[in-house]
This record gives C-alpha cells, structure tokens and sequence, in this order.
C-alpha cells in the first residue's frame, strides 16, 4: 500500500514540476470545445451528449497516453528495481482516474458555460461523467502500457483503445440520456450503472494480472 | 495423422448442410420463407467465430504461462480464422437482412456489435504487425488477445440483451429473449437436425484451416521454433 502511494506520489509531483504537459492537455479540452461552440453554437440535447462523450474519448487519449509514454526506457528499468508490476500498474490507474476526473470536470464546466444547459438533472449527469472517465482512463490506461512497447508509439493507442472502447461508451451515452429527462424502464439505469462498475473491475482485475507479462523485458 | 477422423466428420456434416439444408422441408414463419435456410450458414459462424476465438484465448494464456513461440502462432492464426468467420457472419447476415428486413445493414444494435468485433481483432494484427522483435511481439499480443476477449464476449452477450433489436434474442424478445444468436427454443425438429451439424461442421472447418495455416507459419518460423 505503502508502495503504491509513493509511486502516485511521485507521479503527481512530476505533474506539478512539468506543468506544461497538465496545461497542454487543459488548453487542449479547452480549444476542442471551444472549436465545437464555434461551430455549433447550443446544440440540443442529443448533440450535447454525443459531443461531449466524444470529447472526452479524445482527451482521455490524450491524458492517459502522456502518463505511460513520458517513462523512457531508463527509468522504466529504474522502477523495475525498485518496485513490482502490481502496484507499479495500480499506481498508474489510480493517477490516470485522477487526471481524468479532473478533465472530465473541466470539460463539464467549459460545456455549461459555452454550450449551454440542457441538463434536466446535472448532479445525475455529474456523477455519470465521473463514472464514464473513470472507466475510459482504466481502458486506457492499460492500453498505454501496450502502445509504450509498441515504440511508444500513441496512434496504436487509438487503433486498440477505440474497439474496445466502444462498449463502455455506448453504455455511458445511454445512461447519460436520462440526465437529459429520457424516462427508462424500471432498474435499467441500476443495471447499466452495476453493469459499467462490473467492467470497470474487470478490466482492473486484467490489469493486474496481465501488466507483469507487459513489464519484464 | 491419427486424428483424421474429425477431418472426415467435417466433411460428412458440411456435406449434409449442402445438401439436406437446401432440400429439407422448412417451416414458413413470418416473412422468412425459404431464406430460413441461411440458419444453417449464418448462425454457425458466429458459433465458429466464438469456438476459435476462445482457442484463440487459450493458446495465448498457454504463451503466456510457457513462453513457447509455437503457442503465440496459434492464438494468432486462430484469431484470423475467426476474423474471416467473422466477416462472413456479417455477410451472410447482411444478404439475410436485406430480404427480411429491408436493407443490408440498418445499423441494428447486433450488427454494430458483430462489425465492432471484427474491429477489435483487426487490432490485434494491427498491434502484431506493428511490433518487430518476436518475443516482445508474441508478449504484447498475447497480452491484447486476452484483454480484447474478456471485452468481446460482453459485447456480444450482454449488450444485446439491453436493447431493442430486430434480430430475434433481444429484450423485448416473446421469443426466446436472453440468447442472442437464435430465437431461444423455436427451432423447428427437423431443422435442429441440420443445425447442430453445420455448426459442428464450420467449427472443424475453422479448425482444419487455422490448423493448415498454422503449419505454414512453423515452416516458416523453423530456425526459431523448437517443437
């Protein structure tokens, strides 16, 4: 446990230390949005959703990648002395849900100021799009770590992360519908919430066990 | 050579499914008539795509726990036989579909969920194809085999049970709601006949070609592969 709050620890004063690659990616969530209200101005409801769920597809891309790819070779060797793959891995999920919460409140913030409020419940919708970039950084996360073989190369990220992806986004543009006012079935909002949390845990669960094989070289 | 026997009972249940599955009288349901008889070719593949799949699955575990490089070329040649089952379930659906329900594809939720599997292990090669060292190849690959199955399979299982589907097996489904390949336990007796035997016949024929291709892969590899 120790472990792995030193290794976060680490990874959140290297995000203080070299603020520029943080800011990039906030002027990034800001300028896609901002390109889209220039665009579209307040699009309705159905649009809102589909924007923001794409948006934040692509800066979860962009947040998640940088926490792998930015550990060269050197240093991964370096943590492959000093610590093991588990809580190596569970260190690196934790980090990325955390920057990843954080920009999926920006994006939220940026949305309502710009976009406007179609919202019918917010605080519902809140608490969706923290689930969604929880389960989206996870995803990613461990997509990283593949792309980081693959000569850290960050468009094979894109190639593996959005099929696989797609389920779980799917599930969360559907759930997010009934913060627009869309009544469902009896359970149905309790059974895709259950259902996207039994995801998130399996795909931790996979993380765990598959990031070992990933690691030794 | 001793195991020429499912070779034989490939062929026999192919055989059959040619030939009984175009002359067997078949019930007339709905607006199906006779194109009823594509159950024979388009359910078996779905069958057959998830049977090598999951022998996909199993030999990358198997690389994984023994680091043997033969066992990486199964998984690999599997999952492209199962890729081509795979685009063939959506073709012979497709053609199904534009009989039964109008078009080719209708963006049903089934269909997506089948075009986004295909997508899944086209990644797969993608990733193999982008990696050149062997032992980190075969590593990272396994590694995505494994993550992308246990994705897959509730993307074809669940998500269809929770939405609205023209396909038989969705939730609104009188019939057989819960499975999403058939329409639960309306099969016909004589048509079972058929099925159970294509299905059996197309998995062996994956089977047979995966096992084919693989051989090649070992000439191939043979300076490198013991075994």
């Amino acid at each position: 446990m120790n472990k792995i709050i030193t290794l976060l620890k680490k990874d959140l004063l290297l995000e203080m230390r070299q603020q520029h690659t943080f800011f990039g990616i906030l002027l990034y969530v800001a300028s896609t949005i901002f390109v889209l209200f220039l665009a579209m101005g307040q699009p309705d409801s159905v649009v809102f959703n589909a924007l923001f769920w794409i948006v934040q597809l692509f800066v979860c891309v962009n947040a998640v990648a940088k926490s792998f790819l930015q550990e060269n070779q050197g240093r991964m060797y370096y943590f492959y002395s000093i610590s093991s793959p588990v809580h190596f891995i569970i260190a690196k999920l934790i980090y990325s849900a955390l920057i990843m919460l954080l920009m999926v409140v920006v994006s939220i913030v940026l949305f309502t100021i710009l976009m406007g409020n179609p919202f019918s419940h917010a605080l519902e919708f809140i608490g969706i799009a923290c689930l969604g970039g929880f389960s989206l950084s996870l995803v990613f996360t461990l997509m990283a770590a593949i792309a980081a073989k693959a000569q850290q190369n960050a468009a094979i990220m894109a190639i593996l992360g959005f099929p696989l992806i797609i389920p779980q986004l799917l599930l969360l543009m559907k759930l997010s519908k009934s913060a627009f006012g869309e009544v469902f079935r009896d359970g149905a909002l309790m059974q895709i919430t259950l259902l996207l949390l039994g995801l998130d845990l399996l795909v931790v669960v996979l993380a765990v066990i598959l990031f070992p094989f990933l690691w030794k070289d | 050579m001793n195991w020429k026997w499912w070779k034989i009972t490939c062929i026999i249940f192919l055989l059959l499914t040619f030939t009984a599955g175009f002359l067997i009288r078949v019930p007339i349901i709905g607006n199906l008539h006779q194109s009823i008889r594509n159950f024979f070719f388009h359910v078996p593949m779905w069958f057959g795509q998830i049977g090598l799949l999951t022998l996909s699955l199993g030999y990358s575990i198997a690389y994984l726990r023994t680091q043997n490089l033969k066992y990486d070329l199964y998984a690999s040649e599997y999952a492209k036989t199962g890729i081509i089952f795979g685009v063939l379930g959506l073709l012979t659906g497709a053609i199904w579909a534009k009989y039964s329900w109008g078009e080719f594809w209708s963006n049903d939720p089934k269909q997506m969920a089948a075009a986004i599997a295909v997508l899944i292990y086209c990644a797969y090669i993608v990733l193999r194809g982008s990696l050149t060292d062997i032992d980190k190849r075969a590593r990272v690959a396994s590694v995505y085999n494994i993550f992308a199955y246990f994705i897959y399979i509730p993307l074809i299982m669940i998500l269809p049970r929770l939405v609205q589907s023209l396909h038989p097996g969705g939730m609104e489904g009188a019939q057989g709601g819960g499975n999403p390949a058939m329409g639960g336990g309306s099969l016909d007796a004589t048509m079972r006949l058929i099925f159970w035997p294509a299905v059996f016949g197309w998995i062996l024929l994956g089977i047979w070609i995966s096992s084919l291709k693989i051989r090649i892969e070992i000439l191939k590899h043979k300076n490198i592969i013991n075994g």
